[in-house]
């Protein structure tokens, strides 16, 4: 490989956002679960829901800070290495982007400080009024953010301006572009992954701490959301999908193309469930369901899809690398359904709790949407190469001119280095916290917990 | 060009970026202050309520840097764009420090440990230290201009960035976040830390108003562009004067116990002195060193008219809300940082 400083910046860009994925994603799924846990407390006035809250109010402020300082790396990023694709896209990316801070961004850290301290300085209604709102924040987040992504998939609602280096594309429609093909489908199945990875979170401190024994009431109750949520979350998530991969056929033939290896555009395509694809003999081989694609796509069984061959050669992305992300996000997804409605059903049975080796899965199942979010983008971004602003800019055309390989080698063994240290540390402070655990009666921090029972009194007579 | 209240929406957005970057300015301003000057606390009590004074608000507070780069990139990507490549290594060891930072913050209180506690005490102050040098290097070298080609691309060095100027602006701004930091905690702390800062703030004042000084001495005498500005409206004068009665005044204020307004006077001083250097470089926001016909102006590095009015909208209904929030959570957060309520 030729180490220049277009592979250079893209491992960089990669690295960093994949590094910042693993985190927004937990926190819109903890959001949704810390307004049901603490609406349950709002309802119920049971303390056993505020030490269940609290709980996973730490937690989720772990991940935002985190969240939080990878976040602003990504956006200087665009202006230190794509500083030719920033100008490109300013007018119409960083409308989104601006929008996303101010409403989004701003409203979930400003109110995150009440979420953590403000338990004995606002009465209950406006801490739960403040959680409702770091939720949204987190969900707004990503309505931008995806957004100005999809628009990079599917640009609607531009003109271009300008020639050579002076080309930009310009709104000219805002609502066209903020609607643009693919912005609803990608943003529900962006949202729905997020929940997915929020709840599994969830389930896994959990069943460890049932596995272990330690606030197995707490615990129960925890999981017990969290297992209806992840259920309800994986099956719509099956719907935004092929929702999803519908667009894609229609809007991005070339990547629909390389998700399952189909190069013939005269040919009915096949679905494949797992197999291997080499783009140069053109054979895709493992295990498939004959015409399954056709069928998807056109309800029948006879219709062609347009194939690989029909677009230029320097048009198609790496298509092994798009056809393997593509069907392990797609198997874990699968996965994700059996395992939340076998909880499910087990919870209905009265089977649950004492099935050991479920509750194992469980403690290690969140790294299932983890890996299935991250392979999920990786076929969505690879899957548009070479376009970074599909049909308009290469890649190759979007760098910083000005920057030289030794600054891009300089800032990535830098990243390197730094998000190491703060995966460990991320590891460490998260484990720490799950030590400590609930603040229940079973060895908990009870200092706290006699702070928390004075100040519920009022609330709770009322 | 459409026109409000007599200025077109590029100078609208110029404000707007101008308004932001100071609310970043004086918001972050005086946490970075308080990391620059937190390992003069030699107590462990005290370093732990120097931390607590920010703790609830910090993150909220650098909320305001992602607001500005989106700001930014939004109403003016050449500038962005050529600024943000310009500045490539200094970038990347901000955000470095800002990662650094917030890790510190984080892990400090986690562990008993002696070592463990220096360590991330000392790379909090480190690392607030350095990003504010980094952010007064950048502001230095915009205010004396850069090698800006006809593209509108940066065409000098990488080193370039170190320069004796950059570095005046650097430690001013410094300065001028120790003051603002030590203001802060004046407000938010007593017994013993509260003690010391009634001598350190006042040391901070005086540190501040030296290196001010000089900065207004060297861009008098060396930046032509800013001194031009100031002979062909004198008036303008009264812009710097103020700044050294709003500082002059802080002592005062000090002696007088009147802490809020101390602090808020300090506030005023940045936003006297953003005043300042953006009304220098009006109507440019990047001054190429090499012929004026390459400067990067409101105009010429703007989004085009339409999305400056959709960005317009977005502000107009965003920043009250911002600032109602941002307002609630101080207001929830008033007072005196106490002993037992130590979170970090």
């Amino acid at each position: 490989m030729n180490w220049n400083v277009e592979i250079l910046a893209r491992i960089q860009f990669a690295f960093t956002i994949a590094f910042h994925y693993i985190y927004p994603p937990l926190s819109i799924g903890l959001g949704i679960l810390l307004v049901i846990m603490e609406g349950a407390y709002m309802r119920t006035g049971n303390v056993m829901y505020k030490h269940m809250t609290q709980f996973w109010i730490r937690i989720f402020a772990l991940i935002f800070g985190i969240g939080v300082a990878t976040g602003i790396v990504m956006e200087f990023e665009f202006g230190t290495n794509w500083a030719t694709y920033s100008r490109y896209v300013g007018d119409v990316f960083g409308s989104a982007l601006a929008a996303e801070g101010i409403f989004a961004f701003a409203l979930e850290s400003g109110f995150l400080g009440i979420l953590l301290f403000g338990w004995d300085r606002v009465s209950p209604r406006v801490h739960y009024f403040s959680t409702i709102m770091v939720a949204l924040g987190s969900m707004f987040s990503a309505v931008w953010i995806v957004v100005a992504n999809s628009w990079q998939q599917t640009p609607a609602g531009y003109r271009i301006e300008g020639e050579g280096i002076k080309a930009r594309a310009v709104i000219t429609d805002f609502w066209e572009m903020v609607f643009n093909p693919s912005s609803v489908d990608r943003l529900s199945h962006t949202i729905v992954g997020a929940f997915l990875a929020g709840a599994f979170l969830v389930l896994s401190i959990n069943a460890y701490y049932i596995l272990k024994n330690r606030h197995v009431e707490t615990a129960k109750a925890s999981f017990r959301f969290a297992l209806f949520f992840a259920a309800f979350a994986s099956l719509l998530q099956l719907f935004t999908g092929h929702r999803s991969a519908d667009g894609v056929s229609k809007n991005q033939p070339a990547k629909l193309a390389a998700f399952e290896g189909h190069y013939d555009s005269l040919a009915v395509a096949d679905l494949y469930l797992f197999g291997w694809t080499n783009p140069k003999t053109q054979i895709t081989e493992g295990v498939k369901i004959p015409n399954g694609l056709t069928f998807l796509l056109h309800q029948d069984f006879t219709t062609p899809v347009r194939g690989l061959n029909s677009f230029p050669k320097d048009e198609i992305p790496p298509v092994n690398f798009v056809f393997q992300t593509y069907h392990l996000m797609v198997a874990i997804g699968m996965a994700l359904i059996g395992l939340s409605w076998l909880g499910v059903f087990l919870l209905w049975r009265k089977k649950l709790w004492n099935k050991k080796w479920l509750m194992l899965i469980f403690s290690w199942s969140v790294l299932l949407p983890q890996i299935g979010n991250q392979v999920g983008w990786y076929s969505a971004e690879v899957g548009r190469q070479p376009w970074v602003v599909y049909g308009l800019l290469r890649t190759s055309n979007a760098l910083s001119k000005v920057v030289t390989e030794n600054q891009v080698w300089f800032s990535l063994i830098l990243f390197t280095w730094v998000y190491t240290l703060l995966f460990v540390l991320f590891i460490y402070l998260l484990n720490k916290k799950v030590r400590h655990g609930y603040d229940d009666t079973e060895g908990g921090n009870h200092e706290e917990d006699e702070v928390g029972t004075k100040r519920d009194m009022p609330f709770l007579t009322k | 060009m459409e026109t409000y209240l007599g200025l077109d929406l590029n100078t609208w957005w110029f404000l707007v970026l101008g308004g932001v970057l100071t609310g970043y300015a004086v918001l972050d301003g005086f946490d970075l202050g308080v990391g620059a000057i937190h390992l003069f606390w030699h107590k462990e009590t005290s370093r732990r309520i120097a931390l607590n004074a920010i703790g609830p608000v910090w993150d909220g507070n650098e909320v305001w840097l992602v607001i500005a780069g989106g700001v930014m990139f939004a109403g003016f990507p050449v500038v962005y764009a050529t600024v943000f490549s310009a500045f490539y290594v200094p970038f990347m060891l901000f955000l470095t420090g800002i990662i650094f930072r917030a890790v510190a913050i984080e892990f400090r209180s986690k562990e008993p440990m002696m070592w463990w506690r220096w360590t991330w005490d000392i790379m909090f102050s480190v690392s607030s230290i350095v990003i504010t040098l980094l952010l007064g290097l950048v502001l230095g070298n915009l205010i004396q201009g850069m090698p800006i080609d006809k593209d509108l691309e940066y065409a000098g060095n990488w080193l370039d960035f170190l320069n004796p100027y950059a570095f005046l602006i650097a430690f001013t701004t410094l300065a001028l976040f120790m003051m603002h930091g030590s203001m802060f905690l004046l407000l938010k702390t007593e017994d013993r830390v509260f003690a010391r800062l009634t001598v350190l703030s006042k040391n901070m004042v005086i540190f501040f108003i030296i290196m001010f000084a000089m900065t207004t001495v060297t861009t008098l005498i060396y930046i032509p562009q800013m001194a031009e500005k100031f002979r062909l409206h004198p008036t303008l004068f009264i812009l710097p004067a103020l700044a050294i009665f709003s500082v002059a005044n802080i002592p005062r204020l000090i002696i007088k116990r009147r802490y809020l307004i101390a602090f808020l006077f300090s506030g005023v001083t940045i936003t006297l002195l953003i005043s300042l250097f953006a009304i220098g470089l009006f109507p440019n926001i990047v001054v190429s060193t090499l012929t004026p016909d390459n400067n990067i102006t409101i105009y010429n590095a703007a989004s085009t008219q339409l999305t400056l009015t959709n960005l317009m909208i977005v502000t107009l209904i965003g920043i009250p809300l911002v600032a109602t929030y941002t307002t609630f959570v101080f207001w929830t957060f008033k007072g005196k940082v106490k002993k037992d309520s130590l979170i970090y």
